[in-house]
Order: structure tokens, then C-alpha cells, then sequence
């Protein structure tokens, strides 16, 4: 996935990246001998790391969940790293040069508090439990419906969701430096099959943590020596004043009284309780591709620390992602020096440079789209003249165009490097997560009962294989049928509340029943489901289910997502109240207030888990004050 | 990590090493020779050298505390 915030947050700005191959153009970059040197040198290291960690990876408990011998730190980078895809970067790094700052929030509040809560409320009862997955919770706490449902839902999601990124990821190589799409697809799933395939968890959890190291390396540069240039925070600001008329770009909260209010088109409502609250607690505490990683910590307290930890680091990513963004608003020119300006997707594909002629394909759709843009009219008609240098670049090459401005041989190298690793890493993080629940929900329960802890090590190392090789057939479905990206996409925001009320009830209501759960998880997805498909299928209708005719695209996943969860919280009420609970003696492990946790030998207040979550709620909150 | 015998910080350690080495050796060459790439901007702070050397001091950091068969504390 782009990672999280979750694909589908970033789907908005990147649904229409398919587009962009339609879009004849040169290359953004063009790479030397040394940075080739510098990406090979990266996939002998993952493969290197995947042949070394083989010999461990023999039993079902150290390939499905890496021995669970992982320390906090390296759970925590790896929880923070599953999720930091390349995608995400360009794709959020494009939404700050549309919206500002505005879209930090899915860095903060979209994440920051849900982090807090799986670490010191719900880690213990997944940890303690000892569950290989989330669906296997499930199935603890309501028996074998529920699990299956949810892993199907999730298996499913996870392969086409691979798929799409895999494509995605060869788009913007292709975009970026010319690479065939082929080549790109290929080589990338092929060292994320090999890896994962033989280190398993492990594997992918090492070359996580090491592709989070890479991805900060790479990336850090571009907001360091944008800032260098642009006169540091005050020089940007001024800036971005002068040339926008606007300081909204530079307030979180200010605007969001109203939806008309920012260009984002958001409520301050849905932020906080669809984004802030089922969104964001869906992804980080039920999504089982983050919270696989921190099952595999050593001991409990190492999983309570790990999302804690790596809050730090989410808090911290708007430093290489939003501002590189805004950065990008005042430093990037045109080659004759004039300022450059952004611009849609569609507007870019509408603009489609015939390689035969060298001129606009059809210049009445372009300069029909070129007219809904800010773009100054006397470039507009350079671009229509295919004046030299009068290209257009799309929002999600605001990173790339940075990257290449500040980054000479050799650092190019390090900085594409960085967006390979984020999308491996993506990449990795489904197909570990896919065969786990593969093996232990869906192959296990439903197929063979009575395997061998090595039969199952075997499937779930063909199952990777296979999951590779459906997200290849996916990668090229999806470029052939551009029209179902949105529906993968969407796949997210349709399962996750469902899920996050299923189990929000049954970790902290004793009385939620076994036939209330999978109901509530089965009919929540039908319901998100449908309100999905309302919306797609008539567009007028987003007004009815964001609550305002003012309301964007950006605003219906999170409302869509509010609706679906209290939906299912009330089936999930009123069935529970209607059939027969499961006795409080086997909800031991499973449930608060029927569980006795087990307690934790005392440590230095510098090593607990609560002042650190404290550190974080302040500098979360002080953060959200500063750029209010 | 516990009981998997070479740490991931032993891996990262190798790989800043040889990146920071490759970086720097390239920024030293381009500053002495003068030959900046044409359209990259800010090549007046020397970026490779500096940053390279960042990366391979950190590189260097985590070979040496992680290398294998040290007991790390």
C-alpha cells in the first residue's frame, strides 16, 4: 500500500497516475554509472539479507512471525516503515503543494493518537493472546465467521493492492527515468519474492527497518537544502504569501470551520472523528500489515514501546514529505527562470505530446484544461505551441523535481534508491501479511486441519510466490483497465471500520456475542460497500453522505468510513443484546475486564512506555497549537 | 534483535559505509575537477562531500558497535 497514511488516503491524487503513460515526455532524470552502482548495491542487500536470514526462518513461529524475538526499536522503524511507501511520499508531497499544510493531518492526528492506543491499550490482549494475525484474534474472540470474513476481505485487499502499487511504483519509474514498465515490475516483485520468500518475516522486517534508514537518507537532503534556499521558515513563508495571496497554506485548523473554507474541501468534524478516530484507529490497531510487526516484538513491553517509537518517527516524516511539498510551490522554475506550476494529472494526460509530431495530440482538450488551472495564459500558449521547455509536470512530481534539482550524481542515486525501498518495503509488507493470513485463516481452518508445522512453512512460502505472481497479473490488469484502480483503491476505507467496530466491541465488551461480531463485520463491509458504489455511480449523492454540498472527494472516505462503523457498532449492539454471550472464563486473554495482564517487571521511568507516550502527546499537541 | 546472529544495524552499518565512501569519493573528484552537473542547484555547498561523509561516519558507527561476534550491550 503507499503506506499510511493508508493507500487509499492518497487515492484522490493518485488514482489518475495511469494517466500519466499516456503522456509522452523525457524523462525527469537521468541516472550515471555511480547512482546505477548505488540502486544494484541496494538489491544485492536485500537479497543478500533474505539468503542470510533463511537458515532462521525453518518453523512456522519464525517465518509467519520472525521468532517474535524482534526488539522494540526494530518493530517500531518496521511498523512505521511497512507503511512509508514511495507513493505516499509523492503522493502526499504533491497534496502540500495543492493544499499546504493541511495535509499533515493525516500524519498527526491521522495517526499519532491511534498509535498510542494500540501500544498501551490494545497490544496487551493481541500480544497476550498470542494470535498469529489479526483475523485469528477474530476468531478467538467470536469464533470462525468473523475470521473468515476478514480474511478473506484482507487477503484479497492485500494482493491487489500489491498489484496496484507494483504498478503504480513502474508508472513513476517510468515517469521519473525512462525505465519500461516490464522491467520495473519484474525486477522489484522478483527481489520482494525472493526475500520475503525465503527470510519470511524476519526477512522483511530487516530489510524494512533498513529501507527506513535509506528512504530518511535519500530524502532528508531535499528539505534541508530547500530550506537553505528558500531563506529557512520565515523565507518560505513570505514566499509562499507572495506568490499564493494566501497564509492558509501554513494553518492545520484555522479553515476547516467550514468546507468552502480550504481547498481541501474538509470539515474539521470529519478530520477529527473520520480521519482522527476510524480511519486512522481502523489502519494502526486493526490493519494487520502494521500490527504484524508488532506481534513479532520479544516481550510485551517491547510491543507496548514499538508503536510508540515509531510515532516519533511519523510525527517527524512531514519533515522529508509536506515540506519538500510547500518547498516546491516557491523553488521550482521553468527552464527561462519563470516560476513553475503544478498541475492535475488529467490536466498533464489532457496535454499529450504526439511522439511522431512533437506537438499537443489534441489541442482543444488541453487548452480545456489547461483553462480550470492557474497556469499564466502566456504559458498556456507556449505549451500549445510546444515551445521548447514549456512542459507540464503533475502535483505527484513535486518530490522527483525537487530531488532532481538538489541532487547531483551519486545522491540521485541515493534519493531513487529511497523510492525503490519505499516501495519495496510497501510491497513486502503485503506479501508477508497475505501469507500469514493465508496460511493460519483461510488455508489452515478451511482446507487442511492437520498439517505439519513444515507443510505450513511450505505453504506459506508458496503462497508468497503465488501472492507475487496474482499481484504481477494484477500490476497488468490494472494498466490495461485503468477504471479499477479506484475500485482496489477503495477496498481500504470499505473494509476498515467495519473491522475496527468488530473489534473495538469485542476487546471491551464482555457481552458482544459471537453471532454479533460476524454480522456486524459482514454487514458493516456490505453497507460501506454500498455507500461506496452510491456515491460512484451518482456522484450528487457525496453531498448526502459528507453532510454538505460543499464537500470533495477528500471528505468521503472519511465520512463513508464514520457511517460504515457506527452502522456496524449498532448491529453489532443490538445483536449482542439478542443472543447468548460466550462465558466470561473464555473470554481470559481476549477481552478487558476478563483478562488479568500479566505484570510487567518495573523499569527506569526513562524506559517506560507511558512517559514516553506522554512525550509524544505533547509534542503532538504543541505541534498542532504551532501550526493551528 | 536476540539470537539471530548478525544484527540488521550490522547490514545498515555496511551499506551507509560503502554508500558514504562512494558519495564522498565522487563529491571530492567534482570539487576538485569543477565539474558540477549543469542543472542541479546549491552545488557551492558541496553536498556529496558532507552528506557522504554523514552517511559513512554513521555507517562506519554501526559496523564497528554491531559487527559480528561483539557482544552488544
Amino acid at each position: 500500500m503507499f503506506g499510511f497514511v493508508p493507500a487509499s488516503h492518497a487515492a484522490d491524487s493518485l488514482g489518475t497516475l495511469p494517466a500519466l503513460l499516456a503522456f509522452s515526455t523525457e524523462p525527469l532524470a537521468h541516472l550515471r554509472l555511480l547512482d546505477l552502482f548505488i540502486i544494484g548495491i541496494y538489491f544485492a542487500m536485500v537479497i543478500w539479507i533474505g539468503f542470510y536470514l533463511k537458515g532462521r526462518s525453518n518453523t512456522g513461529e519464525e517465518f509467519f512471525m520472525a521468532g517474535r524475538e524482534m526488539t522494540a526499536w526494530i518493530a517500531g522503524l518496521s511498523f512505521v516503515s511497512a507503511n512509508l511507501g514511495s507513493l505516499e511520499l509523492m503522493g502526499w508531497a504533491g497534496s502540500a503543494y495543492q493544499y499546504g499544510i493541511l495535509a499533515t493531518h493525516w500524519y498527526w492526528i491521522g495517526a499519532i493518537p491511534a498509535m498510542i492506543f494500540l501500544g498501551l491499550v490494545m497490544m496487551p490482549f493481541y500480544y497476550v493472546c498470542k494470535t498469529h494475525s489479526v483475523p485469528g484474534y477474530l476468531d478467538l474472540r467470536y469464533g470462525g465467521g468473523a475470521r473468515t470474513v476478514a480474511a478473506i476481505s484482507f487477503a484479497t485487499e492485500m494482493i491487489l493492492m500489491s498489484g496496484v502499487n507494483m504498478f503504480a511504483m513502474a508508472v513513476v519509474m517510468k515517469v521519473v527515468l525512462g525505465w519500461d514498465i516490464t522491467f520495473s515490475i519484474f525486477v522489484s516483485s522478483i527481489a520482494v519474492a525472493v526475500y520475503v520468500g525465503l527470510g519470511g518475516l524476519r526477512s522483511a522486517i530487516f530489510n524494512e527497518v533498513l529501507q527506513f534508514v535509506l528512504i530518511w537518507g535519500g530524502a532528508l537532503l531535499v528539505p534541508i537544502l530547500g530550506m537553505i534556499q528558500a531563506g529557512g521558515i520565515g523565507g518560505l513563508k513570505s514566499k509562499i504569501i507572495a506568490n499564493m495571496h494566501s497564509d492558509s497554506y501554513f494553518h492545520m485548523w484555522r479553515d476547516t470551520g467550514h468546507f468552502a473554507a480550504n481547498p481541501m474541501g474538509v470539515h474539521w468534524t470529519g478530520i477529527v472523528f473520520g480521519l482522527g478516530f476510524v480511519i486512522s484507529f481502523g489502519y494502526w490497531t486493526t490493519d494487520f500489515l502494521v500490527v504484524q510487526r508488532v506481534l513479532a516484538a520479544h516481550n510485551l513491553r517491547a510491543a507496548r514501546m514499538a508503536p510508540i517509537i515509531g510515532s516519533f518517527f511519523k510525527m517527524a516524516t512531514p519533515f522529508i514529505v509536506i515540506l519538500p511539498g510547500l518547498l516546491g510551490l516557491v523553488l521550482l522554475q521553468n527552464p527561462d527562470g519563470s516560476r513553475r506550476q503544478l498541475v492535475g494529472e488529467d490536466v498533464v494526460a489532457a496535454c499529450t505530446v504526439s511522439p511522431a509530431s512533437g506537438r499537443i495530440e489534441n489541442s482543444a482538450a488541453c487548452s480545456a484544461e489547461m483553462a480550470t488551472t492557474t497556469l499564466p495564459a502566456a504559458y498556456q500558449q507556449k505549451v500549445l505551441s510546444g515551445a521548447p521547455g514549456a512542459e507540464l509536470h503533475s502535483y505527484n512530481q513535486a518530490l522527483p523535481l525537487m530531488m532532481v534539482r538538489y541532487l547531483g550524481p551519486g545522491l540521485l542515486g541515493l534519493g531513487i534508491t529511497a523510492l525503490i525501498a519505499g516501495f519495496m518495503s510497501g510491497m513486502a509488507g503485503n506479501v508477508s501479511a497475505f501469507s500469514t493470513v493465508w496460511t493460519y485463516d483461510i488455508y489452515r481452518p478451511l482446507i487442511n486441519k492437520h498439517g505439519s508445522d513444515s507443510h505450513y512453512v511450505l505453504v506459506g512460502r508458496l503462497s508468497i510466490l503465488i501472492g507475487v505472481a496474482v499481484s504481477i497479473g494484477a500490476a497488468y490488469l490494472v494498466m490495461h483497465a485503468h477504471g479499477i484502480m479506484d475500485y482496489v483503491q477503495a477496498l481500504f476505507s470499505i473494509f476498515v471500520a467495519p473491522l475496527l467496530a468488530t473489534i473495538l466491541f469485542g476487546m471491551f465488551w464482555k457481552r458482544a456475542t459471537t453471532m454479533a461480531g460476524f454480522l456486524g463485520l459482514l454487514l458493516g463491509i456490505v453497507f460501506s460497500a454500498s455507500l461506496f458504489m452510491w456515491v460512484k455511480l451518482v456522484p450528487a449523492a457525496l453531498a448526502d453522505v459528507a453532510l454538505s454540498p460543499d464537500a470533495k472527494p477528500m471528505a468521503e472516505n472519511v465520512y463513508r468510513a464514520l457511517w460504515a462503523f457506527l452502522f456496524a457498532s449498532i448491529v453489532i449492539f443490538v445483536v449482542s443484546l439478542l443472543t447468548k454471550a460466550k462465558p466470561v472464563a473464555e473470554l481470559d486473554g481476549l477481552v478487558y475486564g476478563a483478562t488479568v495482564l500479566p505484570v510487567e517487571a518495573p523499569v527506569p521511568f526513562y524506559k517506560n512506555e507511558y512517559t514516553w507516550a506522554i512525550v509524544v502527546v505533547v509534542i503532538f499537541a504543541a505541534l498542532n497549537i504551532i501550526f493551528w | 534483535m536476540h539470537g539471530s546472529g548478525v544484527s540488521i544495524w550490522f547490514f545498515i552499518g555496511v551499506i551507509l559505509l560503502t554508500y558514504g565512501l562512494m558519495i564522498t569519493g565522487y563529491g571530492v573528484y567534482e570539487w576538485q575537477t569543477a565539474s558540477y552537473p549543469p542543472l542541479v542547484q546549491l552545488t557551492q555547498l558541496h553536498t556529496p562531500v558532507w552528506w557522504g561523509s554523514v552517511l559513512g561516519l554513521l555507517g562506519l558507527f554501526y559496523v564497528v558497535k554491531f559487527r559480528p561476534g561483539r557482544a552488544v550491550s
